[in-house]
C-alpha cells in the first residue's frame, strides 16, 4: 500500500541565494526617512549616549550621510564620558560604541585609564550586566586605540563565571540571586562570551565552547514562530521590569549570536532556514515607530548580513513536507532568460549537509551575474531500492533571479557646440548629489552618458534609462537613453536653424515636441532595472534653453490636465476686511489730558475746604 | 484821563461784586465753586476734542454733556435752596438735595449708556 502510495512525488525545492542576491529591498527609502524622523536629535544632542549610539549605527546601516554637527556634539559628549572619573563602565560602553562609529580620537592617557578601570570592573563584577559592560568595553577599546596589549587576564575564568548564569534550557539570568532567566540575557550573554574570547591571551578551551553551542542549539529550541514562517524569541512575561518585548529580544539573540560566530572557529551549525525566518521576522515588521525598536530591526538585519556568504541553498522534500532519502543534487544547467541553449555552468554537484538537510553550493559559479536564470537541477536517489518508491522528475527547472549593486561611472554631460566642438563638459556623481546647471542656445548638442558594469565586472544594460525634461511650465519630456557600444548616450537636443529642417526632420520634431519653449528645464534621469539594487531616479540639475520663436503654425502646448482631487482639496483662505482702526491721539498726550480734567475737581475740594 | 476812571470804576465795581458776594451764605458758595468745576471739566474735555479730534464721538459727548447736565443741575440747586428766593420757599433744602441726587442719577444713568 504504501509503495503504491507514494508512487508519485513531486520534489520542492527551496532555493536562496545571499550573496550577491541580497534580501534588503524591503529596507528602503520609506526606512531612510523614518530613521531621520525618529532620530532628530534635541538641540544638536541626543539625551543619552546610548541614543546616539542607535541613531549613529543607523544612519551607518542605512548608508544616510552623518551631519557633520551631529558628528561633532557626539563626539563632545564622548570625550567628556571618556574623561570623566565619575563615568561607570555602562557609560564608558556606550561612549565606546557610539565613538566605534563617529571615530573621534581618543588621547592614549584617556584609553589606559578607561583599560584599567574597566579591567577592575571586569574582575570586580556579580552580574551579567557588569560582564557585558566592562568586556564589552574592552573589546571596543581594543579596536579603537592603537595599543595592542588589551586583554583579559583569567579569560577561562571569567569565562565560566559569565556561564555560571546560564540555564538549562539555554537561557540565561541576570545575576545569581535572580531565578529567572531570559533570552533576552541570552542574547547578552553570548556578545559577553564573544568578547571575551577575543580578548583571551591564550585559547579558550574548545569544551567550553562547544558547551556554548549546545546552549544556542537548545536556545533555538525554544524560538517561537508565526504563520508566515517568521521565527523570533519572547521572554514570559514574568517580571514586567525586565521585559523586552519580541523585537529587542530576538535582536539581542542575534547581536550576540553574529559576535559569537565572529570569534569562533567552527561552524555554529544552526539551520539555515532558522536564520532566514530571524531575517524575515525583522524584514516583516517594516519600519516601527518607536526609534528603539527602529534600531533594534536595522542593527540585526546588519548583523545577518554580515554574516552572509555566497551560496545556494537546496533543499528537497515530498509533497507533503516530510525529508527525502539520501540523494544527491546535481546542478546540471543554468541557462540565462535571454538565452536558451548555451549552459552557463559546468554540471557539479551540490555538497549535502546532514544537520539541516540541505544541499549546498558554495561560491557560484563566476558565469553567473545578475540577472534572471533558469537552473536546472537534477536528482539522483542513492539507493536504487528508493527509485521503486520515489519519482524524481528528470530534471527540475527552477527560476532563480540574482540582484546586485550595479557601479556607475563616466558619468557626465557634455555640450557640444554645432561643429562638434565640446563647450562644456561636466562630471556627474550619480550616487550622490548632482546639481549641474548649464545654459544651451539652438545649434547645441547636449549629450549625457554613463557606463553600468555588474559586480562581476561586465557591461550592465538596465531595464529602463530614461531622460526627463521637465520645462517650468510642467510640460515634460521623456527620452530613452540608448545603448551605441558600450556607453550609454543620449543625443538630446540639437536645434538647427530653419532652413535646413528638410536635413533633419527629426530634430523638428524634437522642436515640436519641445513646443518651442525658452526657459528652464529640469533634468532627471532614471536607471532602473529588477536586478539593480541601486537603481535611481536623481534630478541631475537644469538646462536654460534658448529656442527660437515659434513659427506661425507651431503646435500649442497642451493645457496641463487639471489634478481631479484639486476640488476637493482646501480652498483659499477667507480674508475678512475690517474698518482700518481711526487714528488715536499719543498716548502722553491722553494722560496729560486726564491729569487736567481732574484738577477742577481738586480746585472744587480745595475751595469747599478753604470755604467752611 | 478817562482810561484811569474807567480803570477805576472797574475796580470799584469788582470791589462791590466782591464785598456783595462774601455776604453769601456757604452753602451757596459751595454750590457756585461745584457749577464752576464742571464747567471747567467740560472746557477741557473740548479743548482735548479740538487737539485731538472726536473719534470717540459718544465718549465726548457724554463727558460734556455729563459736565454741562451736572451744572445745570446744580444750578437749579442753587435757585431752589436760595433763601431769598421767595418763590421756592416752600421747599425744603434737604427736599431740593434729594431732588438733585435723583436727578443727578438719572442723567449718569443715560450718559452711562451712551458712554459706549
Amino acid at each position: 500500500m504504501a509503495r503504491s502510495l507514494a508512487g508519485f512525488l513531486v520534489f520542492s525545492l527551496f532555493v536562496s541565494i545571499c550573496g550577491a542576491a541580497s534580501l534588503f529591498q524591503p529596507i528602503s527609502e520609506s526606512h531612510r526617512s523614518a530613521a531621520l524622523e525618529l532620530f532628530t536629535p534635541d538641540h544638536g544632542s541626543f539625551k543619552s549616549l546610548e541614543e546616539t549610539y542607535e541613531a549613529l549605527r543607523t544612519f551607518e546601516v542605512l548608508g544616510i550621510e552623518k551631519k557633520p554637527d551631529l558628528t561633532a556634539s557626539a563626539c563632545r559628549s564622548i570625550s567628556e564620558t571618556l574623561g570623566s572619573p565619575s563615568s561607570t563602565p555602562k557609560d564608558l560602553f556606550y561612549a565606546l560604541k557610539a565613538n566605534s562609529i563617529a571615530k573621534c580620537r581618543i588621547n592614549e592617557k584617556t584609553s589606559e585609564g578607561i583599560i584599567t578601570k574597566l579591567n577592575a570592573a571586569v574582575s570586580g563584577a556579580s552580574s551579567l550586566l557588569d560582564f557585558y559592560y566592562s568586556v564589552g568595553g574592552l573589546v571596543l577599546i581594543k579596536d579603537q586605540t592603537s595599543k595592542a596589549d588589551v586583554h583579559l587576564a583569567d579569560a577561562e575564568g571569567v569565562f565560566r563565571s559569565v556561564k555560571a548564569f546560564s540555564q538549562s534550557d539555554g537561557r540565561w539570568r541576570y545575576s545569581s540571586n535572580n531565578p529567572e532567566s531570559s533570552a533576552f540575557a541570552a542574547g547578552i550573554a553570548l556578545e559577553t562570551l564573544a568578547g571575551i574570547v577575543s580578548l583571551a591571551s591564550s585559547e579558550i578551551d574548545q569544551s567550553l565552547i562547544n558547551t556554548l553551542k549546545n546552549d544556542i542549539s537548545k536556545l533555538f529550541d525554544s524560538i517561537e514562530k508565526y504563520d508566515d514562517g517568521a521565527l523570533y524569541f519572547d521572554d514570559k512575561l514574568v517580571d514586567g521590569r525586565e521585559y523586552q518585548g519580541p523585537l529587542s529580544t530576538t535582536s539581542s539573540v542575534v547581536r550576540g549570536l553574529t559576535a559569537f560566530a565572529a570569534v569562533t572557529a567552527g561552524s555554529l551549525n544552526l539551520p539555515g532556514d532558522k536564520i532566514l525566518g530571524l531575517a524575515k521576522f525583522f524584514l516583516g515588521i517594516e519600519a516601527p515607530g518607536d526609534a528603539k525598536d527602529f534600531f533594534n530591526q536595522i542593527d540585526s538585519l546588519a548583523c545577518l548580513e554580515n554574516n552572509r556568504q555566497e551560496f545556494l541553498l537546496v533543499r528537497v522534500n515530498t509533497v507533503l513536507g516530510s525529508s527525502a532519502p539520501p540523494l544527491t543534487v546535481k546542478l546540471v544547467g543554468a541557462y540565462s532568460s535571454g538565452s536558451k541553449d548555451k549552459s552557463l555552468v559546468e554540471s557539479q554537484e551540490l555538497k549535502f549537509e546532514a544537520g539541516t538537510g540541505v544541499h549546498i553550493l558554495n561560491n557560484l559559479p563566476k558565469t553567473i551575474d545578475v540577472g534572471s536564470y533558469t537552473f536546472v537541477f537534477e536528482i539522483v536517489l542513492h539507493e536504487s531500492e528508493h527509485e521503486k518508491i520515489y519519482v524524481t522528475g528528470s530534471q527540475t527547472k527552477v527560476p532563480i533571479f540574482v540582484t546586485g549593486l550595479i557601479k556607475i561611472e563616466n558619468a557626465e554631460i557634455v555640450l557640444d557646440n554645432d561643429l562638434g566642438n565640446v563647450e562644456a563638459q561636466k562630471k556627474l556623481d550619480l550616487a550622490g548629489q548632482n546639481a549641474v546647471s548649464l545654459s544651451a542656445k539652438h545649434l547645441q548638442k547636449l549629450r549625457l552618458s554613463f557606463q553600468l558594469t555588474t559586480p562581476r565586472g561586465r557591461a550592465f544594460k538596465p531595464h529602463q534609462a530614461l531622460l526627463k525634461l521637465r520645462h517650468e511650465s510642467k510640460i515634460e519630456h521623456i527620452f530613452v537613453v540608448g545603448n551605441p557600444g558600450k556607453q550609454f548616450e543620449i543625443v538630446l537636443v540639437k536645434y538647427l536653424l530653419f532652413h535646413r529642417l528638410s536635413t533633419f526632420l527629426d530634430f523638428l520634431q524634437l522642436v515640436d515636441k519641445f513646443f518651442y519653449l525658452s526657459g528652464r528645464y529640469d533634468i532627471e534621469l532614471t536607471v532602473g532595472d529588477a536586478v539593480m539594487e541601486n537603481s535611481l531616479l536623481q534630478a541631475i540639475g537644469h538646462v536654460e534653453l534658448d529656442l527660437p520663436e515659434p513659427p506661425e503654425k507651431a503646435p500649442r502646448p497642451p493645457a496641463q490636465p487639471v489634478d481631479p482631487y484639486s476640488r476637493y482639496g482646501p480652498k483659499a483662505e477667507i480674508e475678512h476686511i475690517f474698518r482700518a482702526p481711526d487714528k488715536r491721539p499719543p498716548k502722553e498726550l491722553s494722560l496729560a489730558f486726564l491729569g487736567l480734567t481732574i484738577l477742577p475737581l481738586l480746585g472744587f475740594l480745595v475751595g469747599e475746604k478753604s470755604g467752611t | 484821563m478817562g482810561k484811569s476812571s474807567s480803570s477805576k470804576d472797574a475796580q470799584a465795581l469788582f470791589h462791590s461784586l466782591r464785598s456783595a458776594y462774601a455776604a453769601t451764605p456757604v452753602n451757596l458758595k459751595i454750590i457756585d465753586l461745584y457749577v464752576g468745576f464742571a464747567v471747567f471739566t467740560a472746557l477741557i474735555q473740548v479743548v482735548y476734542m479740538a487737539i485731538v479730534g472726536s473719534f470717540p464721538f459718544n465718549s465726548f459727548l457724554s463727558g460734556v454733556l455729563s459736565c454741562v447736565g451736572t451744572a445745570v443741575l446744580a444750578v437749579c440747586l442753587r435757585i431752589q435752596v436760595n433763601k431769598e428766593n421767595k418763590e421756592f420757599k416752600d421747599i425744603a433744602p434737604e427736599r431740593a438735595f434729594a431732588d438733585f441726587v435723583l436727578c443727578n442719577l438719572v442723567l449718569h444713568l443715560v450718559i452711562m449708556n451712551f458712554l459706549g
